[in-house]
């Protein structure tokens, strides 16, 4: 069983799926990206590793305008994100014009930010029905089997507070797949779970990177980075250190900085 | 000290057996309540039998058709301007959190005005509105400003409008009781910002705003007393018309409180209805606790019964 629809997964393609090109970004005094330049090609799985304040989450979240950049160019899928750029000039984007490219780009969080007051399933109908216009019956066929995909098809009809950490996860995965995004971003989607409900979470990311999702993961699951990712990018102070395959960056770093971190969580 | 006992118990204990204990005694429960029921039957003592009330006048007047009219005027006014004032809080609220600052400017100076003059001088002030607006309308159309605003409309606006201030403020404060992982989460997802205020910010908003709005119910019913300053024929205005004619100032008092007591005793079960309604999804929520009665003589009633645990654990 597949979780994605036939049509995203697509071949390799030249355009990549987002490229990052010298992304600066601070708040207030304090300069938390300090030029990012990064390529995720179309299916590629990309972890981002680093210790907390290495900027690995905002750089994440730069990518779907939750936070907007300071310098640079950010494009997914080869658009800019956030701005119209004509001649030399850069336009920002409407909000409408924004909601539109967030469509495309699924988001999971930390902290799952499912919506209390909805069930599972409400949770994953309700952007198809406001967003795409989609009928309700349509919408809700298609979450019973997103729901069913990530193992819940059980627990359709309960509230985020009646569910386990890893269930919320599991929903508010399903919750961004419903929109059939090209591009999912995962901030450390595993961080506040209890230590046996990860794998559940965990597991079904491996499926959908298996199907061939284009994904980029903000982590602190080496195994999983190790056994899922093509690449593996690992952050310090706002810089990227370095990338590559994970046998590589995780097995035999280059730098210090990376050897440094590795030996703490690993 | 027997060992058999100690042997039941035991036995009991692991046996998995319910817990019977005898609870601890609040005897200064008991004097307290000696004490407050003492006092409170002297007070209703020296009302009742007091020579200068006339009971029978109350009586009389309780069911007069015009003190209930004036009844049915007080609760269409507290309905009118509290759903007038919900509507407007809720605009004003959203336009304060507005990205927009000409929005936001707009709302912070309506609450400046409505909030910083005393609602009696607003009452007034809409009633007198003749004074300096003799006809109101624009251009061709307009109308005599005394037909178009009786002293029940002029009631009605003051109320309603220093409302939607005071609402804003509690309307507000739930919107930003909100966690914002629920705003980042309807953003990602492609929803607009109108669409996240309404589907997911506001609904979750209202556990918080409910509570404070059944307040704010409960004090309108008494604020509308005010209007009787403008012969609005509310509630208080009849009960002072009866009084002043024919020098029953105390009894009628007395008739209008009974009917304020009343109606306020209607909302207040309803309002912990509402906030039941609203609570839904946020987990099992704490049991409701026992009335005075059950908990003064609950002791005594469990002496023999089981500690009762607390229900609706989560699924």
């Amino acid at each position: 069983m597949s979780l994605l629809a036939p049509d995203t997964r697509r071949p390799a393609t030249g355009t990549p799926m987002v490229r990052a090109e010298s992304v600066h970004k601070s708040f207030g005094h304090v300069e938390v990206l300090k030029g990012i330049d990064l390529e995720v090609a179309n299916g590629e799985v990309l972890c981002l590793l680093g210790a907390s304040g290495s900027g690995k989450s905002t750089f994440l979240r730069c990518i779907n305008h939750l936070e907007r950049i300071d310098s640079g160019r950010l494009y997914v899928d080869g658009r800019l994100i956030g701005y119209r750029e004509h001649g030399d000039k850069l336009y920002e984007m409407r909000e409408r014009e924004v909601a539109a490219q967030r469509r495309e780009i699924g988001m999971v969080f930390q902290r799952f930010n499912l919506f209390p007051h909805m069930t599972a399933l409400e949770n994953v109908m309700e952007a198809p029905i406001r967003v795409r216009r989609e009928t309700k019956a349509a919408a809700r066929d298609r979450a019973t089997r997103l729901l069913d995909r990530v193992g819940l098809g059980d627990r359709a009809g309960n509230y985020p507070a009646q569910l386990s950490g890893g269930q919320q996860q599991r929903v508010a995965i399903a919750r961004a797949l419903a929109m059939e995004p090209k591009l999912m971003l995962f901030d450390e989607p595993t961080s506040a779970l209890d230590p046996e409900l990860v794998g559940e979470v965990l597991g079904v990311m491996g499926d959908l990177a298996a199907e061939g999702m284009t994904m980029v993961v903000v982590t602190h699951e080496i195994g999983f980075a190790r056994e899922v990712s093509d690449t593996v990018v690992f952050m310090d102070g706002g810089v990227i250190v370095e990338s590559g395959a994970p046998g590589r960056v995780i097995d035999a770093p280059e730098h210090d900085r990376t050897r440094a971190f590795l030996s703490k969580v690993l | 000290m027997s060992t058999p006992v100690t042997d039941r118990v035991r036995s009991e204990a692991v046996g998995g057996a319910p817990i019977r204990a005898i609870p601890v005694r609040h005897y200064g429960q008991w004097v307290c309540a000696a004490v407050a029921v003492t006092l409170a039957g002297l007070l209703f003592w020296s009302i009742g039998t007091n020579p200068a009330i006339q009971w029978p006048v109350v009586g009389e007047y309780l069911f007069n058709e015009n003190i209930l009219s004036g009844a049915l005027v007080t609760l269409q006014l507290t309905v009118l301007a509290m759903l007038i004032g919900v509507v407007g809080g809720v605009v004003l609220a959203v336009m304060r959190l507005s990205s927009n600052p000409v929005l936001s400017a707009l709302s912070a100076a309506y609450l400046w005005v409505f909030r910083g003059t005393p609602v009696l001088v607003q009452i007034v002030l809409w009633f007198n509105l003749a004074l300096i607006f003799p006809r109101l309308g624009f251009g061709p159309v307009s109308a005599d400003t005394n037909e178009l605003i009786s002293a029940f409309g002029a009631a009605l606006l003051a109320l309603a409008l220093n409302e939607a201030a005071y609402m804003a403020e509690i309307v507000r404060g739930g919107i930003l009781s909100v966690d914002s992982g629920q705003n980042e989460a309807s953003q990602a997802l492609g929803l607009t910002r109108a669409q996240a205020m309404r589907r997911i910010i506001l609904p979750q908003a209202m556990r918080v705003i409910v509570p404070p709005t059944g307040n704010e119910v409960i004090t309108m019913l008494k604020t509308t007393a005010l209007v009787a300053v403008i012969g609005a024929k509310d509630l208080f205005t009849e009960a002072q018309y009866f009084g002043q004619n024919n020098f029953t100032t105390f009894e009628m008092l007395l008739v209008a409180s009974f009917w304020y007591l009343v109606l306020t005793s209607a909302l207040a079960v309803l309002q912990s209805r509402l906030e039941r309604r609203f609570a839904r999804g946020v987990g099992p929520g704490s049991a409701p606790r026992d009335g005075v009665a059950r908990r003064l003589l609950g002791g005594v009633a469990s002496r023999r019964s089981t500690i009762r645990t607390p229900e609706g654990t989560p699924a």
